[in-house]
């Protein structure tokens, strides 16, 4: 359909920029299109001054968009025929399903109809439940620019009589949209109340809307820097969104989704990006210390210049879950303990690494007591430090908002259970807490310049965060390569992180290829990089054909592996030896084509 | 109306005799489920697509698709099996499937929560156990029931070999279930695939059929599509009479549906049966609507165009015209629990199964105990309409080690229930069915103990009075053969319906309108009362609810059809 835009009766563009206009235009969809020509004529009317003669906007130029939520196909039939209707007589309308409609669109929707039926007892259809929770939650944007109409469909037989569309007239009423016309509430006798309503819908439908109203249709790209800069020393706090499980009942871990609003904070990120979380160590944690030491979390501490109470040292300023070489070895000195003495002996490094990372400050402390004054705990221990976390987002589509995934550290051990730092944090952060936050650039982890690019994402458990931001700024810039995705994980049913987005994905082609490895799905293990195996050959091909290759994920054991079978897979399709493989793969690194972000 | 044809027989047209694309649908490892047309097309294979309802919401905030899995239902003509194929579906139970066997009211065991990666796994091993499920489900003749009077052992065995034959003989004869599940090769170049009965369409909608051995008529025979009644003289099975017509499903503010009972068409002798069969399956095949699925059961093509009309085109086809039917008597449609001794000294113990789901839950360890009783058991077992097990064929001698056992493993609630506990009916409905507004088997237990509280309260303890329920007015439990029956309209409500007689010959009518367990129960307190105070000397609550006018169903079959 976007050929007809691209070439134009007689063009008023210098022809670099009429190629120009016809790249950007190519493949974009209806929306985005629509969205261009308010945006530009949006930007005429700004500058009218010196452009008197800005383009008129066709009257008819805003489109309808109809959305229908149906369980048993009553209110999408009513939805497709008044959709049909307003075709049909020259208007534009689009037609979508309530799960479907991508609802951060609703702040720049203008005209908008919801044909909806009520379910169980004043339920949603299932096809409408995020379309309603999205409406009814505190995040839904203000409506003054929407009109709009409902048309319920019920059954009166039941005590919830067609409440859902009550909901969402009220709803979108109460969020500044411009009620058109009084809610239709059909009963069973469906045509009786549908038809007059679609009848006024339609006249609505085709009626001029005033051009001002379009030139207002302009949505700013980028959030407006605010005064204060934030970075690591002066984080941003941020609101939590939402924070929500991803991984199912039956799954052992607790990976969660947070949104993080980035609104007024100037900050901006790219895909590939980290996000800075400056954590909190769990209350609990530390008046467990304080028991355990006999201390008295009110007494204040002096360290250098600054001063603050015991417990607002260890809860905000101290690392208690992650333990350092130092420590321990004061720590030691003090218990006057010999076994743990001679864990610090040179040969012994190994032990003392594996003890470093399976011990947290308590488990020490029980382990080895010792006597520790709080001058002298606050003194020793390593102050605080921020954790990072792939941005799962693209601000193209989430605009102020940053996306992570994250494991909760949650573990058994030494007879207690112990929980990481700033997952911890994360995974028990309600709704409206603040994060501080901090935006961390990487610019080793970039999409290629090129759009034109193929690439190869390699994200097995949260490795995944970076490609769904990925995935999501590809589809915004419309970039014409091809998007491979290998994800692997423990279980199919619980630990498919994101699944339904990356099958929508693959259905409006914003992946091309989607390779699964579930580890514990068979009795033999399987993991990505038995997946590269397989395919080796694509995937060479792909890299021959100037292919990006991206890795995120564990780096222990999973970025190792991926990179032997890479070797590999250069050795045999590559046809050379060992060390051409090798040479082909530093060349790739050299050239930013093989890009790691691991953890 | 439309008059354009129903999307799914686009499906079946284009489905190459119901291959479609199962095969890719199976190989995709990106989603749980398969593909659109194919879940149309799985149903002739004996299988549905479903999803645990109870975790949807939680799923789909999680962005994780609904918990997909299968429903595998067996077929099992007269619902006879022998110990070692029940020791193998046992297996299949445990090791695929959500670790119970379900007896369903259509003499078949259906097993829940397969997953696509085990699918094809599952269907192998109950292929090994020489018992498919080929044509369970789908536009195809169903599962064909048959009585299972265990006392004249003799009859029952021609009864059931009836059953048996009508199965095979109106088995769809696509080759594509042994190519997609068993690996069967496609002969290439072979001779075309050719399905003579159904042709590349199959029928319009559902078909079944069932066989009455009166005085019982625990299969309700008037439910079916076709039926067919044994009549026996002097100890010989002489023919059958034929009913056509009878289905249950409904929906709900759809005036244009509704069950009906089936109407007698006539008498026809054992050498007819398969005719006559073909001529109604194919009649209906020819003129069933193909527009408008919920009005393509033969019972609406037959109340569209008349009786008459019917029984002609049947008469046409089948080449002979029917006699009116023989006379016959039901007495009731229910079991007859616990010991009998059949006529050949042989003894067949009859087993309550509530809502027909055997697992094990507690110290009732269903499962386990029919397992342990499969492993000794001589004779076979029989899986009845009313969702019961019958264990049958077992020498004197055997009883003791198998009473033991049911004991054991308390499997012994036909000697602890209640009339109503004992004859209740329930569909499967929540978590797994697709079509429930409301919960059934799992609600169950609980609506049976406060109505027993309430025939208590008036002293009915005693009198048989069958409840039936169902998640949805669909009616897979009969429900409107139930003198007592829930329709489930949305979670918690129900419409109360009335009225039907002990013998499945009238359906109740409806009695309130979506109404919750508190108002149930009171409704049937007062009305109770009534009858407690008002009954004739074992006077059914349904009859009296019918005399006392309190409901009028329409008119049902006469109790005794002498003509
Ligand atoms: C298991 C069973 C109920 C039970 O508790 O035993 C059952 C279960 C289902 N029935 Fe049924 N029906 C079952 C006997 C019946 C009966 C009773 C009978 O056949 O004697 C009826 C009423 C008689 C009739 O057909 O009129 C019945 C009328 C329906 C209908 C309505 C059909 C109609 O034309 O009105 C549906 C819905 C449909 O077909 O669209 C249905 C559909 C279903 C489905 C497959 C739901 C679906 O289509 O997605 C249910 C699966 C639930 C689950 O999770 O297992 N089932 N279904 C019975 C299996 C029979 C078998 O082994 O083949
Ligand atoms: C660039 C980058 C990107 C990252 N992206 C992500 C991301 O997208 N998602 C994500 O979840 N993480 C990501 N991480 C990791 C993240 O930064 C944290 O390291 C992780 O969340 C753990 O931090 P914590 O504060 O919760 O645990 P900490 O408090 O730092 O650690 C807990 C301590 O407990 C011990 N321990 C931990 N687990 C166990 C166990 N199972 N058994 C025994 N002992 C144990 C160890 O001693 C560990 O030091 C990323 C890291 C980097 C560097
Ligand atoms: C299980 C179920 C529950 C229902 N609950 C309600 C309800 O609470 N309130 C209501 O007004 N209608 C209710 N209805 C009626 C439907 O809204 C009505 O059938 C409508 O036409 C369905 O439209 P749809 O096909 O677009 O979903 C219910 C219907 C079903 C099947
Ligand atoms: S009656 Fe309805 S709810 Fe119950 S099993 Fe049948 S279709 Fe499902």
């Amino acid at each position: 359909m976007s050929a007809q835009f691209i070439t134009p009766p007689q063009i008023p563009l210098p022809e670099d920029k009429g190629i120009l206009l016809a790249r950007l235009l190519d493949g974009l969809d209806s929306h985005a299109l629509w969205w261009l020509s308010g945006y530009s004529a949006g930007l005429a009317g700004n500058q009218s001054t010196l452009l008197p003669s800005a383009p008129e906007p066709r009257s008819d130029g805003i489109p309808v968009t109809v959305v229908y939520g149906s369980q048993t196909g009553n209110a999408k039939r009513l939805a497709e025929q008044l959709a049909a209707s307003i075709e049909h007589s020259g208007g534009s309308a689009r037609l979508l399903r309530a799960d479907s409609y991508p609802l951060r669109e609703l702040k720049s929707e203008r005209l908008l109809y919801v044909v909806i039926s009520t379910q169980g007892d004043g339920d949603p259809p299932d096809d409408a439940r995020g379309f309603l929770e999205h409406l009814s939650g505190k995040r839904a944007p203000q409506l003054p620019e929407l009109h709009f109409a409902v048309l319920g469909l019920g059954d009166s037989s039941y005590p919830q009589f067609n409440a859902v569309a009550r909901r969402v007239d009220a709803r979108l009423a109460e969020l500044g949209a411009q009620r058109l016309f009084d809610l239709g509430e059909a009963d069973l006798d469906v045509e009786t109340v549908a038809d007059p309503w679609r009848k006024q819908a339609l006249e609505r439908a085709v009626e001029s809307i005033p051009a001002n109203n379009q030139r207002s249709s302009v949505v700013s790209l980028r959030p407006v820097a605010s005064e204060t800069r934030h970075d690591r020393d002066t984080p941003f706090a941020a609101e939590v969104l939402a924070n929500q499980r991803i991984s199912g009942r039956a799954s052992e871990k607790d990976i969660r989704h947070l949104e993080l609003s980035l609104e007024g904070s100037g900050l901006a990120y790219e895909p590939g990006d980290a996000l800075g979380v400056w954590p909190r160590n769990s209350p609990g944690l530390v008046d467990q210390l304080l028991d355990l030491l006999e201390l008295d979390g009110n007494a204040a501490v002096v360290q250098g210049s600054e001063s603050h109470s015991l417990r607002d040292w260890l809860g905000g300023r101290r690392e208690l879950t992650r333990l350092g070489r130092p420590f321990v070895a004061t720590h030691a000195a003090m218990a006057g303990h010999a076994g743990l003495n001679r864990l610090l002996a040179p040969e012994q490094s190994a032990t003392l690494i594996k003890l470093l990372g399976s011990h947290q400050l308590i488990d020490l402390l029980r382990a080895w007591p010792a006597r520790w004054n709080a001058e002298e705990l606050v003194g020793a221990l390593r102050p605080l430090t921020p954790r990072l976390y792939s941005i799962a987002s693209s601000q193209k589509i989430v605009g102020d908002e940053a996306h992570l995934t994250v494991a909760h550290v949650d573990y058994q051990a030494f007879g207690s259970r112990h929980h990481g730092a700033a997952s911890g944090y994360l995974a028990q952060a309600g709704d409206d807490a603040h994060i501080p936050i901090f935006v961390e650039h990487n610019e080793r982890f970039r999409l290629p310049a090129d759009g034109s690019r193929d690439i190869i994402m390699i994200g097995p458990g949260t490795g995944i965060a970076p490609f769904r931001g990925f995935v999501q700024e590809r589809a915004a810039t419309a970039a014409s390569g091809r998007n491979w995705l290998l994800f692997g994980n423990p279980h199919f049913d619980s630990d498919f992180l994101y699944q339904v987005e990356w099958q929508e994905a693959l259905r409006e082609g914003r992946i091309d290829r989607l390779d699964l490895a579930f580890s514990r799905d068979q009795a033999s293990k399987v993991y990505v990089q038995h997946r590269l195996r397989e395919h080796g050959r694509e995937l060479h091909d792909w890299l021959s054909n100037g292919a990006h290759l991206y890795v995120c994920g564990d780096a222990t054991r999973m970025a190792r592996d991926v990179d032997d079978a890479l070797i590999e897979i250069f050795t045999t399709h590559g046809n050379g030896d060992r060390e051409q493989a090798l040479e082909a793969i530093e060349v790739l690194r050299r050239d930013g084509r093989y890009a790691r972000d691991v953890y | 109306m439309s008059t354009t044809t129903s999307p799914v027989e686009h499906i079946k047209q284009a489905s190459q005799h119901l291959r479609g694309s199962l095969r890719e649908s199976l190989g995709d490892a990106h989603t749980g489920t398969i593909r659109d047309d194919d879940t149309a097309l799985i149903k002739f294979h004996g299988s549905y697509q479903q999803d645990d309802r109870d975790l949807r919401e939680e799923r789909r905030q999680q962005k994780l698709e609904p918990a997909y899995s299968f429903m595998i239902r067996t077929r099992t003509p007269g619902g006879v099996l022998s110990p070692s194929q029940w020791l193998a579906l046992d297996a299949i139970a445990t090791r695929y499937a959500n670790h119970s066997l379900r007896i369903t009211t259509r003499q078949t065991f259906q097993f829940h929560g397969v997953i696509k990666r085990e699918l094809k796994a599952t269907m192998q091993a109950i292929n090994a156990s020489l018992i498919d499920t080929v044509a369970a489900c789908g536009d195809v003749n169903r599962n064909v029931l048959a009585s299972t009077n265990p006392v004249e052992s003799q009859l029952h065995a021609s009864v059931h070999d009836w059953a048996v034959r009508l199965s095979e003989h109106l088995k769809p004869k696509t080759r594509a279930y042994y190519e997609i599940w068993l690996d069967e090769q496609r002969i290439a170049g072979g001779e075309e695939e050719r399905e003579p009965l159904y042709g590349d369409t199959y029928l319009p909608r559902k078909f079944k059929v069932a066989i009455a051995v009166p005085p019982h008529n625990d299969v309700d025979v008037f439910a079916h599509d076709l039926g067919f009644i044994a009549i026996i003289e002097e100890g010989e099975l002489t023919g059958f009479n034929v009913s056509v017509g009878g289905g249950m499903g409904a929906s709900h503010g759809d005036a244009e549906t509704y069950p009906l009972l089936a109407q007698l068409l006539g008498f026809v002798t054992p050498d007819q049966v398969f005719a006559i069969a073909e001529a109604v399956l194919t009649a209906q095949r020819d003129f069933g609507n193909r527009a408008e699925r919920k009005r393509a059961r033969l019972k609406y093509t037959i109340e569209d165009r008349g009786l008459d009309w019917f029984k002609a085109e049947v008469e046409r086809r089948s080449g002979f015209t029917l006699p009116a039917p023989r006379a016959f008597a039901f007495e009731h449609n229910g079991d007859r629990f616990g010991w009998i001794e059949g006529h050949d000294g042989r003894w067949h113990l009859t087993l309550r199964i509530e809502a027909g789901r055997i697992a094990d839950r507690g110290d009732a360890t269903h499962l386990t105990g029919l397992r342990e009783i499969a492993r000794l058991h001589r004779g076979d077992f029989r899986l009845t309409s009313n969702q019961n097990v019958i264990i049958a064929n077992v020498e004197a001698a055997d009883r003791a080690v198998i009473d033991a056992l049911v004991n054991a493993h308390g499997l012994d609630l036909h000697r602890r229930a209640g009339p109503l506990r004992l004859r209740a009916l329930s569909c499967v409905a929540l978590p797994t069915c697709g079509l429930a507004m409301a919960e059934a088997e799992r609600y169950l237990p609980d609506l049976l103990g406060k109505v027993e509280a309430l025939l208590a309260k008036h002293a009915l303890v005693e009198t048989p009075i069958h409840l039936r329920i169902s998640g949805c007015p669909n009616g897979c439990s009969r429900p409107y053969l139930g003198e007592i029956a829930l329709i489930g309209k949305a979670p918690g409500r129900y419409n109360l319906m009335l009225g039907a007689d002990r013998r499945g010959q009238r359906l109740n009518a409806l009695y309130r309108e979506n109404i919750a367990d508190r108002e149930i129960l009171a409704e049937l307190d007062k009305l109770f009362a009534r009858y407690a105070a008002g009954r004739q000397p074992d006077e059914g609550f349904g009859d009296f609810l019918v005399r006392s006018d309190v409901v009028r169903p329409r008119p049902g079959i006469p109790v005794q059809v002498i003509t």
